[in-house]
């Protein structure tokens, strides 16, 4: 077990090696002098030449890589060029909408989806399962954008029942700015429950139709008991997979649902970076981003472990 | 007994002579799909005494499967029992038409009065829970039994099975166990509640010969020690001739013939019961006094598709006997005190 945990993590030090390798290689080998794109078309060659000191553009490009890994393997990811702060920083200060807009969304992803996913299986065919696939069908062709500006027309400006944009101000208290999130996250869990409501109900179907839930019969338990004890636990296996890849995706949906929501997060943060060339930041982020996914493949893994006793570790 | 008389359909609970523990009546069962129905099990009856052993021996889809899981109504969504019944003595003596029960009368039935051992060992069981937790949860489900007693229950079913080292397998999960094993695992569920019937669906089928004939000697020793009557399914006459105190032979869907078991083999009435026998390998007898290898007789022909049924016997199509009069319906019939068949010829045989 304890092998097994320290082999996963030297897995991902190498995926994060190569993460590392490719983000330098793009940002470093992109056409044209970084240093000018930074800067923008009226920066001057003075400014440019300055730049290009100060980010160590002028050494050896190997020395450039192992001086960007032993940075970043510090924990320093630069500063921004545009806030005059450490990147990390930067991030930190907007981790907070992003981090519990993901996560409010993908609980409210799976309080929809799962049950919805369970009973439309053991209903297969019927008017609620039909009814169900159809919505979620729907759901998930619907661009997210649009729910958003529906939700806020009807819940927010009509009604005034939540607020219908930003993150209450700078004084906000924390129960506030998590009201803020209400709407974005039930926005951004509509849209992604589509994807776990279809993989709970094919897997759910799948297993029902298994030996061993009619071995679950013979026994005479009740259908609750086959279904939640026999069937569940074993439907949980693909299930555990989609709902990691969903955390992976809401990550990249956190970016429109923000700026929709005018929210002051990671998504924003990107967008406004990439607008203006904060390389230091974009290049942040995606490194960050690329542990989140690796971190969340870990912890599946280790959901599968805990689920399934066939799992050779 | 030219037309098998249709069941009467009255509220009066019903009559079942009194050694008889499980009886089918003229049972059919359909699949049916939105185009087509599979008439699976056509007119099926046959007779299970109390202690003793019924063998239903058929080839490969006959519908041995489908009459044991109309017994136990786990025929899924699409299967239903279309007509006939099947009467079953439960232990307090009172009589009930299973094909017409409830699924929650049937939930009481199951694994405390009927438990059944399935074909597929090696997915009959729940791949992520221990053995001995799917063991235990008869004893939870119909016994209400505290952790402790149930494990130490568990712990004598393991070695009433014959599994070695019980304690330790206990906390296995299937897939560290072999078929043989599992197979055991299967056989100490069902039994554990000490149930009055066990229907067993080819439990041998998908194991090696070896394994094969101490599981066949497992379920003779526990039958006489737990008083059970057995419904044992298989398509092996050599099987039959070991286990069986009956024997319902069965051909695409129906009973051809029933009989005690050394009828069967003595004086078989059916010509679908002649090709079986002529088509069991048997080591002594596959070799001549000169020592050549004798040539197994296999049945011409296939089973007609469940979709086309010749309208007559089923088996006439491939039957050496058939003549004219086959292309019309044929019935079981008595043709002795303790035998039946389905054949117009019966009596030339
Ligand atoms: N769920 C189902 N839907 C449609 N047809 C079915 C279904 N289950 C069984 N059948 C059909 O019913 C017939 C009898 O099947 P059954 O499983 O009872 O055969 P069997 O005698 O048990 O054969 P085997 O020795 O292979 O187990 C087969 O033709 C089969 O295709
Ligand atoms: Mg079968």
């Amino acid at each position: 077990m304890l092998t097994y945990i320290v082999k996963r993590f030297v897995g991902m030090a190498v995926v994060m090696f190569i993460v590392l390798t490719v983000v330098f290689v793009i940002v470093r080998l992109a056409p044209g002098d970084p240093a000018a794109l930074m800067l923008g078309p009226e920066a001057t060659p003075e400014d440019a030449m300055a730049l290009r000191e100060r980010l160590g553009l002028n050494r050896p490009i190997f020395v450039q890589y192992v001086g960007f890994l032993g940075q970043i393997a510090s924990g320093d990811l630069g500063s921004s060029l545009f806030f005059n702060r450490p990147v990390l920083d930067v991030l930190a200060g907007r981790a907070e909408p992003t981090v519990f807009l993901s996560l409010f969304s993908l609980i409210i992803a799976i309080v929809i989806a799962l049950p919805i996913g369970l009973v439309s299986a053991y209903t297969r065919g019927s008017l609620f399962d039909q009814a169900s696939v159809s919505t979620a069908m729907l759901a998930a062709s619907v661009p997210s954008f649009w729910t958003g500006l529906l939700f806020q027309q009807y819940l927010a400006t009509k009604t005034g029942w939540f607020p219908v944009a930003g993150y209450g101000g700078p004084d906000a208290d924390f129960f506030d700015r998590m009201r803020h999130l209400i709407l974005p996250s039930v926005v951004l869990g509509i849209v992604n429950s589509a994807l776990i409501l279809r993989f709970s109900r094919a897997a759910m179907l799948d297993v029902l139709s298994d030996d061993f839930v009619r071995t679950a019969r013979a026994k005479g338990m009740s259908e609750w008991r086959v279904v939640l004890r026999h069937a569940l636990k074993n439907a949980l296996i693909p299930i555990v997979t989609v709902v990691g890849l969903t955390f992976a995706l809401l990550i990249s949906g956190a970016v429109v649902t923000e700026r929709v929501f005018n929210l002051p997060g990671i998504g924003s943060l990107v967008v406004g970076a990439v607008l203006r060339r904060d390389y230091p930041v974009i290049q942040g982020t995606l490194i960050v981003v690329a542990g989140l996914y690796v971190l969340i493949n870990f912890l599946v893994d280790m959901l599968y472990l805990a689920i399934d006793p066939r799992v050779k570790y | 007994m030219v037309d098998a008389p249709a069941i009467p359909r009255t509220e009066a609970p019903p009559a079942l002579a009194k050694d008889i523990v499980l009886e089918a009546q003229n049972l059919s069962t359909h699949f049916v799909y939105k185009t087509r129905t599979a008439k699976a099990v056509r007119d099926v009856s046959f007779t299970l005494q109390k202690g003793r052993t019924l063998a239903i021996v058929g080839e490969s889809g006959s519908g041995k499967s489908v009459t044991s899981l109309s017994a136990m109504r786990l025929l899924g969504p699409t299967g239903e029992i279309a007509g006939g019944s099947i009467l079953y003595r439960k232990r307090d003596g009172t009589v009930v038409d299973l094909a017409r029960q409830s699924q929650a009368a049937m939930r009481k039935i199951r694994g405390r009065e009927i438990s059944m051992i399935f074909q597929e060992p090696m997915t009959s069981l729940n791949p992520l829970f221990t053995v001995g937790d799917q063991i235990g949860e008869m004893l939870l489900l119909h016994e209400r039994l505290a952790a402790p007693d149930i494990r130490r229950r568990v712990i004598e079913m393991l070695n009433l099975v014959e599994i070695p080292g019980a304690e330790q397998r206990l906390d296995d999960y299937p897939h560290q166990m072999s078929g043989g094993m599992r197979q055991r695992v299967m056989i100490a569920m069902a039994l554990v509640c000490h149930p009055a019937l066990l229907i067993a669906d080819e439990p041998t089928t998908a194991l090696d010969v070896t394994i094969q004939a101490q599981i066949l000697d497992l379920i003779r020793r526990l039958q006489r020690e737990l008083a059970m009557s057995v419904l044992f399914i298989t398509h092996d006459m050599g099987v039959v001739a070991e286990v069986a105190d009956e024997v319902a032979v069965m051909y695409a869907g129906e009973v051809v013939e029933q009989a005690p078991v050394k009828d069967i083999f003595a004086h078989p009435r059916h010509p679908y019961t002649l090709g079986l026998l002529a088509s069991i390998p048997n080591a002594r007898r596959d070799f001549d006094a000169a020592g050549a290898r004798r040539r197994l007789v296999p049945i011409p022909g296939t089973v007609p598709s469940l979709y086309a049924m010749p309208p007559g016997c089923a088996f006439a199509p491939r039957c050496p006997y058939a003549v004219q009069p086959c292309g019309s319906p044929v019935h079981l019939e008595r043709i002795a005190p303790k035998h039946l068949s389905r054949c117009i010829r019966a009596g030339e045989l």
